[in-house]
């Protein structure tokens, strides 16, 4: 902390800040920082004032090409570690993100924009506990042998992929490269990494922590535009798999680049995640019921900037006029301002693109009749913030079939309604192209797990929202992608099953 | 791909400074394609791509063309937003994703005719 009274960090590169800063980042490739062949660098601001504070690599083509040769160069090596060696690894790494958990979590919300008590509480934990999660699952692993006959045997081996390219979105930048290295490194693979363009930085001072930990040139990092480099490393044919969170249409991209080398993809594209409020939360006004009214506001967890936003909150008909007042004075209790002090609950959106689509879209729910319930623009701040990209807790009240309701807006907009049935729940619950998330509340033990197994979407939070342990599988149904990330059945997606077929018969077939 | 019949109004048309970034990056990248897209981080932008990049599915509804270059939407995604009149336009601020205009450091954005 800058001072003893302060409750807010000072900022990256100053003084008493936990982070250090430089003027200008390269890439990370092969265990060095390596300048771009590009010779080209891309100033990155900061959502919370919109002011640059660092340049960034702004890398081409090339640059992918010498991450590839360096990932390819430690594949042998690291693939033949053995499990409980690449383990000792990622346990080293968790160990030194939670020594640096402070800097981290200041790095990341100053990128990011996110409040740092979220990435003090949440994202970084998290990312460490992945590393240690996946660590100990690859101990645990083990092949499977089929007795095919007494004298035959089918020995089952997971081997590593090779090298991987991944490509990490903006809004959890740190937590979400976990999520894709930590399983990627303990199957055995390297891996080339292309952080989201608006978030080059934080990841950066990731490699700074684990650089030296990491064998050279098993992850390697590369900044640049996803129009040039993002294209170069997904459909290049020197890697095995490609592993995606984004939109729909890159999201197609890739799986088609994917197709078109033979190889595997796994894509994770996002939502329009129902959060259903049955009547019987308000049986008692106790500790479940302010779980509840929490459980809504958690929209606007990380600014709305989540895959998994419930921005769609479902609410019984018979409790809408008493539950909604109480959700509305929570929602008008959260602290908005600088992401650094922690006492802000909500901090500044990703960008001035994300800012606009957000007000776009409250423009549009207020074209189609939707009421403003709470918010619905800018905030008032002041000195260094007026700059910033924020934008107030905002509810929309409407129906299912406005477009503010069918959109992913990304943002810390809800869009509420009311129904009268569980089975008219289920059918608006259902009611998106999506089925990334879902949250049910309820105190009655059978409705949520009817609802849970009905609704069509990857993760359905019963009575809680927006927990992310490494031990659960998340990923989604329908437009929302294909395949899973946490849980260790990820080692699947991330390894090869090779069969050894062996024979112990001295006799020949007799075919010949 | 299938065709929205002959309308009073075009489904897509786009600004003056829109089409001058498309002509643009025509002369820099060859012939274009726009896909609307959906979904995560960057999902209601439209993806200017070179076309030919992304293979056309059945569900592929084409719009119409701006500045000469065709603009898909997928035809459930279409019908979810109520079958509005798209006009694209341009900002300052890079594209996120693969879009081209990113490398001119500025994105288009859907914005639907009142």
């Amino acid at each position: 902390m800058s001072t003893v009274e302060s409750t807010t960090y000072a900022p990256p590169g100053e003084a008493g800040s936990p982070v250090e800063l430089e003027e200008r980042y390269k890439n990370f490739i092969g265990g060095d920082w390596v300048a771009p062949t590009t010779g080209e660098y891309r100033e990155n601001p900061t959502p919370s004032t919109g002011e640059p504070f660092c340049e960034v690599a702004y890398s081409g083509a090339a640059d992918i090409e010498r991450a590839l040769d360096a990932a390819h160069a430690a594949k042998g090596a690291w693939g033949r570690r053995s499990p409980s060696d690449r383990a000792a690894v990622l346990n080293a790494v968790a160990d030194a993100i939670e020594e640096n958990l402070e800097m981290l979590a200041v790095a990341e919300s100053y990128e990011n924009g996110k409040p740092v008590r979220e990435t003090l509480a949440a994202d970084i934990p998290l990312a460490a506990d992945h590393f240690r999660y996946f660590a100990g699952a690859i101990r645990a692993e083990e092949g499977r042998i089929s007795e095919i006959d007494e004298n035959t045997y089918a020995y089952h081996f997971h081997e590593p992929l090779g090298v991987v390219g991944q490509i990490i979105p903006f809004n959890f930048p740190l937590l979400m490269a976990a999520w894709k290295i930590a399983p990627a490194l303990a199957a055995g693979n390297c891996s080339v990494i292309k952080p989201a363009s608006p978030t080059p930085w934080s990841i950066l001072k990731l490699m700074e922590v684990i650089g030296d930990i990491v064998p050279a040139g098993v992850i390697n990092v590369v900044n640049g535009p996803g129009a040039e480099i993002g294209k170069a490393l997904a459909s290049n044919k020197r890697i095995a798999k490609i592993g995606f969170t984004g939109e729909t249409v890159t999201g197609r991209l890739i799986m088609s680049y994917a197709a078109q080398n033979i190889i595997p993809s796994t894509t994770e594209l996002g939502g329009k995640s129902p959060n259903i409020f049955f009547e019987d939360v308000m049986a008692a006004d106790d500790a479940f019921l302010d779980k509840a009214i929490e459980g809504l506001v958690l929209y606007a967890f990380n600014k709305g900037e989540v895959c998994t936003c419930p921005s769609r909150a479902l609410i019984q008909e018979s409790i809408y006029d008493e539950f909604m007042p109480r959700v509305l004075a929570r929602i008008g209790a959260i602290k908005q301002g600088d992401p650094l002090d922690r006492e802000t609950m909500i901090g500044a959106q990703v960008s001035t693109s994300q800012l606009e689509k957000i007000a776009g879209y409250v423009q549009i729910g207020r074209d189609e009749g939707a009421e403003v319930l709470i918010g619905g623009g800018r905030p008032p701040l002041n000195g260094r913030l007026a700059g910033g990209y924020y934008f107030e807790p905002t509810a929309l009240r409407g129906h299912n079939k406005m477009r503010v309701f069918q959109e992913e807006i990304f943002g810390p907009v809800v869009a509420v309604t009311t129904f009268r049935t569980e089975d008219e729940a289920l059918e608006l619950a259902n009611d998106t192209l999506y089925g990334l998330g879902a949250g049910v509340w309820t105190r009655d033990g059978s409705r949520a797990f009817r609802m849970g197994r009905a609704i069509q979407a990857g993760r359905v939070w019963t009575n809680c929202y927006h927990q992310y342990p490494a031990h659960a599988a998340f990923g989604g149904y329908k437009a929302s992608g294909v395949g899973r990330e946490n849980h260790r059945m990820m080692l699947e997606h991330y390894t090869q099953t090779k069969c050894l077929l062996v024979s112990y018969d001295p006799s020949a077939l007799g075919f010949f | 791909m299938s065709r929205e019949g002959a309308e009073s109004r075009p489904a897509v048309t786009a600004s003056t400074e829109a089409m001058e970034m498309i002509h643009r990056l025509g002369a820099a990248h060859g012939a274009l394609a726009f896909f609307q897209s959906g979904g995560c981080c960057n999902g209601s932008s439209p993806m200017c791509l070179k076309q030919g990049e992304l293979p056309l599915g059945p569900q592929d509804l084409w719009l119409g063309e701006i500045a000469g270059a065709p603009f898909y939407i997928d035809s459930e995604q279409y019908e979810r937003w109520g079958k509005p009149s798209l006009i694209i336009e341009v900002s300052p601020g890079a594209a996120e994703g693969f879009s081209l205009e990113e490398l001119e450091g500025v994105h288009f954005v859907t914005r639907t005719a009142p």
